[in-house]
């Protein structure tokens, strides 16, 4: 009990310059250990998955952040709550698609890309693909099944860095076996 | 080496150095990093391995950390004395990375090449616990990887390894040539 009483809501913050480079000795190494830019993409996704799964139950815990009733609130939620308090950044939301299933993210400043520059032979890296896992991992775990996907990136020359998001499916609660 | 840069695509050498702070949460750095640890400890069989690689990574960092502190905080000049940039370490590099000075500096006492950067609760160890299999695991040895890419490419060459001693200690050992050249410009 003592450690929950002095654990405060509020997240502790510390320099984004160590996360950044931090991130990017991570996909330097991703880039030695893989043959292409494709399986390097596969693994930074897999590793943001994890995190997700994680980061959710920190963010549930510190934000009171409660259901979300709909998928703009959702979309509100992720880039004013949650992309201020693990990256200091609120991405603005665009491109609604009529049916209200589909949003963009556009990233002004985004923290992982600060001091990079993509080499010609790595001309297919999603640099920054460990953040779609983040959300696919975080959301699924909220029992929101969702495409995420970079659209744009100003790393590749793209004017804004843009994250496309795309509500698949509700996961229904699947009980085990003999729990009904 | 025509690779290795990109023609005009960011605009990214036309920024500023010195730029408003901007700060992350621990939790973000946090998962990020333990994802680091699992991916590593998948590729190696043993604990001196996985701390091997974790300085590795770490190096990457101190190189490029270096740079900027160097022209943002020392106005580009370079530290020629070994007290001066061990000074350089516990207070510029400790601040810019972990937003306060090194809890001590020490000398070994039986040893002039052998110098302790002592830290009772880094940073990066904040939501880490060790499996009792693994006690000697030191994950600090990312930083260890930092601080030792610093002194090498400042032209320190030196061995940093991470251990828990007062917390965690970081026992710097430094080339003999480095130690030699020191004694000399103190003589001059």
């Amino acid at each position: 009990m003592s450690r929950q009483a002095g654990r405060g809501t509020e997240s502790k913050k510390m320099s984004s310059e160590l996360f950044t480079l931090t991130y990017g000795a991570l996909v330097t190494q991703l880039c030695k250990d893989y043959e292409n830019d494709e399986d390097v993409n596969k693994q930074l996704d897999k590793m943001g998955y994890n995190i997700g799964v994680r980061l959710i139950e920190d963010f549930l815990a510190r934000s009171n952040v409660g259901r979300c009733h709909d998928f703009r609130e959702t979309a509100d939620v992720i880039a004013k709550v949650a992309f201020k308090m693990y990256l200091g950044i609120t991405p603005s939301i665009t491109n609604w698609s009529p049916a209200g299933d589909e949003f963009s993210l556009i990233l002004e400043n985004n923290p992982l890309v600060d001091f990079v520059e993509l080499p010609d032979n790595h001309s297919s890296l999603i640099y920054s693909n460990l953040l779609c896992g983040v959300l696919r991992g975080a959301l699924e775990m909220v029992q929101m099944a969702v495409d995420v996907k970079f659209v744009q990136d100003t790393l590749k020359g793209d004017g804004v860095t843009e994250i496309r998001m795309k509500f698949v499916k509700r996961i229904e609660d699947n009980l085990p076996a003999g729990e009904e | 080496m025509d690779s290795r840069f990109t023609r005009g695509k960011s605009a990214i050498l036309e920024r500023s150095l010195t730029r408003p702070k901007t700060e992350v949460s621990l939790s973000a750095f946090s998962l990020l990093f333990s994802e680091i640890v699992q991916y590593c400890q998948n590729r190696v069989y043993s604990v001196s391995e996985l701390q091997n690689k974790l300085s590795e990574l770490g190096q990457q960092v101190g190189a490029r950390i270096l740079d900027v502190l160097v022209m943002r905080e020392k106005n580009g000049k370079r530290e020629t004395k070994v007290i001066n940039i061990l000074l350089f370490i516990k207070v510029t590099v400790w601040k810019a990375l972990f937003g306060k000075e090194a809890d001590k500096l020490e000398q070994a006492n039986d040893d002039d090449k052998t110098y302790y950067i002592i830290e009772k609760e880094p940073l990066i160890n904040t939501y880490i616990s060790v499996p009792k299999e693994n006690s000697t695991l030191n994950c600090a040895s990312f930083t260890a990887g930092i601080v030792e890419a610093i002194l090498t490419y400042s032209g320190f060459p030196a061995k940093v390894t991470a251990h828990w001693h007062k917390g965690t200690t970081l026992m710097i050992k430094f080339d003999e040539s480095v130690i030699a050249r020191d004694k000399a410009l103190d003589g001059r």
